[in-house]
């Protein structure tokens, strides 16, 4: 096994060549992946290194875009009461091989029953490999969502649900249904190392996982049988673990990387103004957020909530938080999604009428804390100093604010108590580009005590969303988000902040990079000009 | 000196007890659910919760816990990781040469320049160059690492194109692990301009991480000369005519280097604390690194294990010190 192991080795090291020579893409990024199979994780650092390199999945967002397009399904088809979803398979599709194995069929059915299956049945070989912790599958309820999933034929898989779900098209392009090999599975279950398609994957996508040296590199060659026309254009794909974002800028004004995530945001300006570095941006998908505890007084009483969401200057949180790479949020999910409701106007900043509402509401010498979260997050770069300035904003009209923070497993834990003493700063990154993704999970009845930090369960609103749930038809659905955002604005659980912009600097030699509203790195598509 | 070894050897055994109990405990009173960490700002479902608990074993009383831990290392088993789900003592020893490597230059260049610095500064005692070299000596003990380190990559790397940014090895080098120790393996690999590309990429690294341990022992070894310097046996030495440099290194030195060679044993811990940063800083895959992640985690497994084996190489270089110690002064190993 070891002389193979280094037969390989040399052989894959032939392949690279030098990376001076051959076209390679170095990628600094940002930590280390927690393994390379993506259902076990939640992590984006790991479906860089793991989802978007090494597999595919049914359907896929189109670089880009929230916009879902066939993967290694080419098309679907669903019932009419919208139970089932019948997905007709890419034929011809290959799997890439290692050391240990060396696939003796393409893509089909089976492989597609076994990615969701051993996630699914608890008496499945592979359910308990590698902890057993299907965390996105579970936490996303999928188990008891799926009542079963046939083989109809090598090329054609049936999905059969136990009530409608609208999101589900989209939920099948998430990282966590990135499609693996059964026979990759079999064969590592025989020879009494299954963990070995964590350590090292083998997948359908566009980069042949080559090494992976802990913390240090992870090294990918293209897959030259790749069924994308084209692509991918470079030949090799570097991954060079560098936590620290001052060295990956240091590492990119020298040449030692070529694209680079999660710059610090001082930084940008002296990026921006670098002739040898392109900085380039994108809305993310996200929403920086302050939480009312909508079941305590007075935070129960929606114009007390309204009138505090007109005395926060947004503009200024922008400016000195976000240093500009921000947009005031207006509505609950970012602009770039659909159903997005452009006909809301924003709460007015106007201190003077927030201070004569709540004395019309009886509000006086309000004291009250807020949450500073004691972590950076692209939807909240500086809790700490947003929430300064918000108590600045909030003394102005007589409401007295004290800060609190807390350590971030503890934030998480604490934030979740219903009878939580305060609002609190937290936000969301969306997973799959669709509404239910942002209105269910973090304002669904289901979320209150959990991931609905607000607890805030209001019924018309929650009838609206569960109803587009139910419904496929998306214009039907666009007009129920856009009514249930409407209610969201009156109800206000929630002060929305803001959607920040993600930057990504690039060297002026790299071509084709897209920035993925998803947060995805995507190298598929990007070469290096000579 | 059998006897005396054996003696320290068996202070060692409390000693383990100890290190394992706070290794144990330690990760447990921080506050912070590791299951919730993991979860994240999705949170997950009592249900959920409740599974987890059950999986990690959390729903144990803690005697039973922390018996299962104990007999578990008794049995060289150190646990697996929560997030990695790969085993302890394996990720332990991928990334422990790293470490090694790294403190093993940067010891080298500590006691090197340090001593050397001292020596100089005790025999030069009030002049210019004393004054200089301890000045530079508390500056460099002060200094925070992170910073100390980021101005070198600017200086070094960003500006002068002198050394690699980071990263222990050019990205255009590729072989397997055999030893772990990159310049070793660079020379084996027989790719040409490998071991270069190693040591470029280490003198940055090594050279912030020796900062401290240099100041540190500088300053020692100068104030243990200066004592030695007036010893009755130096100026008898000196009234015989033998060479300055005969009286200052050998006379002097030899008897200097015992509080010296202690500094150097305790440095060892200062090098695990300052690889943390260094590491970080330099995109170093080392321990250091490793152990920090896992605490921000609270990856309880690779917490306790990692601390239990740092601690056990800590008492084991303090143990070698101790030997090393009853071999200078046969006074110690009497005692």
């Amino acid at each position: 096994m070891k002389l193979k192991s280094t037969l390989l080795t040399a052989g894959l090291i032939a392949a690279l060549g030098s990376v001076a020579g051959a076209q390679t893409l170095i990628y600094c990024s940002e930590g280390s992946p927690e393994g390379f199979d993506p259902a076990l994780y939640t992590a984006g650092t790991t479906f860089d290194a793991s989802s978007s390199a090494i597999y595919n999945r049914l359907v896929q967002f189109e670089t880009g875009t929230t916009n879902v397009v066939p993967g290694l399904a080419t098309s679907f088809d669903v019932s009419e009461d919208g139970l089932e979803y019948t997905f007709n398979l890419r034929p011809g599709v290959k799997w890439h091989s290692n050391a240990n194995f060396t696939p003796t069929r393409d893509f089909n059915a089976d492989d597609v029953i076994f990615t969701f299956e051993r996630q699914r049945l608890a008496d499945h070989p592979y359910h308990g490999v590698g902890g057993g912790s299907w965390e996105y599958f579970d936490g996303m309820d999928m188990g008891n969502l799926i009542a079963s999933i046939e083989k109809v034929d090598d090329l054609t898989v049936k999905f059969v649900l136990n009530q409608p779900e609208a999101p589900f098209v989209a939920n099948m392009a998430m990282d966590f249904a990135s499609i693996l090999s059964a026979e990759y599975a079999d064969a590592m279950m025989a020879a009494g190392t299954p963990e070995m398609i964590n350590q090292e994957p083998i997948g359908t996508g566009p980069f042949v996982f080559v090494a992976y040296q802990k913390d240090a590199v992870i090294r990918y060659t293209a897959n030259a049988d790749y069924w994308e026309d084209g692509l991918p254009k470079v030949e090799n794909l570097v991954f060079a673990i560098t936590p620290d974002a001052s060295v990956r800028y240091q590492k990119l004004q020298a040449g030692e990387c070529h694209i680079m995530p999660y710059p610090n945001p001082a930084d940008i300006q002296a990026m921006q103004d670098d002739p040898n570095i392109n900085v380039l941006e994108q809305e993310g998908l996200n929403v920086g957020y302050l939480a009312y505890n909508t079941t305590i007084a007075p935070f129960d009483n929606p114009n007390v909530r309204r009138a505090l969401n007109m005395a926060i200057d947004k503009a200024a949180i922008i400016d000195v938080v976000f240093q500009g790479s921000g947009q005031a949020a207006v509505n609950p999910i970012p602009p770039t999604m659909w159903s997005y409701n452009t006909a809301i106007a924003d709460d007015p900043y106007d201190p003077e009428a927030a201070r004569a509402m709540l004395e019309a509401e009886g509000v006086t010498d309000l004291s009250m804390k807020i949450w500073a979260m004691p972590v950076q997050r692209p939807y909240n770069p500086n809790a700490r100093r947003m929430a300064e300035l918000m108590q600045e904003d909030f003394a102005q009209i007589g409401v007295n604010v004290e800060i609190v923070s807390y350590e971030w497993g503890e934030y998480l834990s604490r934030s979740r108590e219903l009878d939580r003493d305060g609002a609190l700063l937290l936000g969301w990154t969306g997973d799959n580009g669709d509404p239910d993704n942002f209105l269910a999970v973090l304002l669904g009845c289901a979320g209150v005590g959990n991931s609905n930090r607000a607890q805030w369960c209001y019924q018309p609103f929650e009838d609206l969303i569960q109803e587009a749930k139910r419904t496929t038809d998306v214009a039907a659905r666009t007009a129920l988000y856009e009514q249930a955002q409407v209610i969201f604005k009156e109800q206000a659980p929630w002060a929305t902040i803001a959607h920040s912009v993600v930057f990504m600097p690039v060297r002026p030699e790299v071509e084709g990079y897209i920035v993925h509203p998803l947060g995805s790195h995507i190298f598929t598509g990007v070469s290096l000009a000579q | 000196m059998l006897r005396y070894f054996l003696a320290r050897l068996l202070t060692f055994i409390p000693t383990f007890i100890g290190v394992t109990l706070i290794s144990w405990g330690f990760i447990r009173v921080l506050p912070g659910d590791p299951i919730i960490v993991m979860a994240g700002e999705r949170g997950l479902t009592e249900d959920r919760y409740n599974e987890l608990v059950t999986q990690f074993g959390f729903d144990q009383p803690k005697l039973v816990q922390f018996w299962n831990y104990l007999t578990g290392v008794l049995q060289g088993d150190l646990g697996q990781s929560f997030v990695t789900k790969r085993p302890v003592w394996d990720e332990f020893f991928a990334l422990f040469p790293a470490t090694l490597e790294l403190s093993i230059v940067a010891i080298i260049i500590a006691v090197v320049l340090g001593v050397t610095a001292g020596v100089i500064a005790a025999v030069n005692r009030g002049k210019f160059l004393d004054r200089a070299l301890m000045t530079s000596a508390l500056v460099g003990y002060s200094m925070p690492i992170f910073w100390w380190a980021l101005l070198l990559i600017i200086v070094f790397s960003g500006n002068l194109g002198w050394t690699p940014v980071s990263g222990r090895i050019g990205l255009q080098y590729f072989f397997d692990d055999v030893t772990g120790f990159m310049l070793i393996d660079s020379v084996l690999s027989g790719q040409k301009g490998a071991f270069t590309s190693a040591v470029r990429h280490l003198i940055l690294p090594s050279l912030v991480l020796a900062t401290v341990p240099l100041a540190v022992i500088a300053r020692q070894t100068r104030s243990a000369m200066l004592e030695v310097l007036s010893e009755d046996y130096i100026r008898t030495a000196r009234a015989k005519g033998l060479h300055p440099a005969r009286v200052n290194g050998l006379h002097a030195l030899r008897n200097a280097m015992i509080p010296v060679i202690t500094v150097i044993g305790l440095s060892v811990g200062t090098l695990m604390a300052g690889a943390i940063l260094t590491e970080t800083i330099f995109s170093w895959p080392g321990i250091g690194k490793w152990m920090v992640d896992s605490i921000f985690r609270r990856d309880y497994p690779v917490v306790q294990g990692g601390l239990l084996l740092i601690a056990v190489i800590v008492m084991v270089v303090n143990l070698t010190v101790d030997v090393l110690y009853g071999l200078i002064n046969p006074k110690i190993r009497k005692r």
